[in-house]
């Protein structure tokens, strides 16, 4: 059992490391281009380079406040309109509709029409993120709350609960594990609306820089930010997933 | 404490028409007594506690008892079929929750739900989550945070409906010796004769679908009591007539030939 949890830990890092190396070697062979697919030692030392003269930290910070003010702006109404909606059924049959016409437009879509209502600054950027993070977070927190077994708030109302505490004893932590993926759906769409942003419109962020390296043709650096911006995703799966498991320990097993 | 179902009914309204449960359910419990309700399977046996519990309104028909609390209702502790505890609350929460909801403070909440999950054999479990523990022992949980609330009324909804017989009967002795220190009106329903024999001083049985009570017998054993009572002829006769009853209503229901 443990020698195989082992393997399969490893081997992933293993394929990997593989791939780099044959990579390397294939580009210092002469035999793939180094402009496409410059070496992965290039690619590295391009990266060191960007991060000590703080090209890439400020251009990280541009992306990432956009992504959590725009996270903010949007999931926080999100959450609410998400708690009401899911006790409610009057509210549901009103904004029901509107959310299944509004959802599935791609929100990038609407950036423009968002340029000629907030001008093409700071604020535009923000809001397509919000309006982004707000969909998410709302389907998954309303959805949180109807899945929460009608015995439980039987069972509060047969011991006299009242409305704030049945809200702050059942609704709450019976939505929180669905709250809690919403969360990440919103942060991994505030990052891929952010970028998606820069890249079209703006002059810092890491979506910037990768337009900007396409348009040179430095595609060193271009693979150097795409890999920034991966690893950022990631670390706010990470992030999500160990704050998972803090606020949800019933549930850490069962996922288990 | 003494409580009166008059001529209860309930009608479920559904997609497709209604459903009756209950067609004139009438019966009264008195204090300290230990009641158990007997029917076959969907006559209305949950609906008749949620009735009591005031979580249901009767569509015909009315409850009657003498109240302690401020807002007038009957103070009551459902002990639900399964899932009746909350799955983000560890062992001393739950227990401690009909306190909670009443508004006692954490430490003297906690210490009465203390005393309960000694008395069901939890301790060592006072802060695991309901998952880490067998059905067996969440019922358990389930029960200590009934009796712990003090209701005027305890009502219990096939709690061991789920377990397997060893534990079943652990359960019941357990369930007999907390109420024996603490007396209180118990309404408890089942579908298992044995079950209701062992615990009721007086048991109801109730017809098929649409329910009511068809029959009310009193139990010939005193307290406390022993498993080998179950076999004392005067008991057999006593389950023998309840089984009847029941066979009639359960072949009615699957409209077998007699
Ligand atoms: N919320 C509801 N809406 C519609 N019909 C319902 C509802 N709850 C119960 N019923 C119906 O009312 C009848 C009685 O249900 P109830 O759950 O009270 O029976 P029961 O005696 O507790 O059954 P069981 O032994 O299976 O627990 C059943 O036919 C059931 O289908
Ligand atoms: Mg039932």
């Amino acid at each position: 059992m443990k020698k195989t949890m082992r393997l399969e830990r490893w081997l992933p890092v293993a394929l990997v490391a593989g791939i780099l190396a044959v990579w390397e070697w294939q580009v210092s062979a002469g035999r793939m281009s180094a402009l496409f697919f410059p070496a992965p030692s290039t690619i590295a030392a391009t990266f060191a380079r960007l991060l000590t003269t703080c090209v890439l930290p400020a251009n990280i910070v541009a992306t990432l406040s956009r992504v959590f003010v725009g996270l903010a702006l949007g999931a926080i109404p999100g959450l609410i309109l998400g708690l009401a909606m899911g006790s409610s059924s009057r509210l549901r049959a009103v904004f029901d509709p509107l959310i299944a016409a509004l959802h599935p437009l791609p929100k990038i879509a609407v950036l423009p029409l968002i340029m000629i209502i907030f001008g093409i600054g700071e604020t535009s950027k923000v809001v397509v993120v919000a309006i982004a993070c707000f969909f998410p977070m709302l389907i998954s927190t309303a959805a949180g709350v109807r899945q929460i077994h009608p015995i439980y708030f039987e069972v509060a109302e047969n011991y006299g609960g009242r409305l704030l505490q049945v809200f702050t004893r059942v609704v709450l932590p019976g939505s929180l594990p669905l709250v809690l993926s919403g969360l990440r759906l919103a942060l991994n769409t505030a990052l891929l609306l952010a970028i998606a942003v820069e890249l079209v419109s703006a002059r810092e962020g890491l979506g910037s820089m990768i337009w900007f390296a396409w348009e040179t043709l430095r595609t060193e650096e271009l693979y150097a930010t795409l890999a920034t911006t991966a690893a950022l995703g990631i670390s706010f799966n990470i992030v999500v997933q160990y704050l998972t498991a803090k606020l949800v320990p019933w549930q850490v097993e069962r996922e288990g | 404490m003494r409580f009166e179902c008059h001529n209860l009914c309930k009608v479920y309204l559904t997609r497709d028409g209604s459903v009756t449960a209950l067609d004139g359910v009438t019966f009264a419990a008195e204090q300290e007594e230990f009641v158990c309700i007997v029917g076959p399977s969907g006559c209305g046996k949950t609906t008749l506690l949620k009735l009591i519990a005031g979580l249901l309104e009767p569509t015909v028909g009315r409850i009657t008892f003498d109240s302690d609390a401020a807002d007038g209702r009957l103070r009551s502790a459902l002990v639900f079929q399964e899932h009746g505890v909350f799955p983000w609350m560890t062992v001393l929460d739950n227990v401690a929750f009909g306190l909670e909801m009443q508004g006692v403070g954490r430490q003297d909440r906690y210490a009465r739900a203390r005393a309960f999950i000694r008395k069901v054999g939890l301790s060592a479990f006072a802060n695991n989550y309901p998952h880490e523990l067998s059905v067996g022992m969440r019922q358990r949980v389930g029960i200590a945070r009934a009796f712990v609330a003090d209701p005027q009324v305890l009502l219990m909804d096939e709690p061991f409906g789920s377990l397997d017989a060893q534990t079943k009967l652990v359960l019941q002795e357990e369930l007999l010796r907390i109420w024996k220190d603490n007396r209180k009106l118990v309404v408890y329903v089942t579908h298992d004769i044995e079950e209701a024999v062992l615990l009721a001083d007086r048991v109801l049985v109730m017809s098929g679908r649409p329910g009511r009570i068809r029959e009310e017998i009193q139990v010939p054993l005193g307290r406390p009591r022993n498993l080998s009572d179950r076999e004392r002829p005067e008991v057999v006769e006593v389950k023998l007539r309840i089984w009847g009853m029941l066979e009639d209503e359960v072949r009615q229901g699957l409209e077998m030939p007699t």
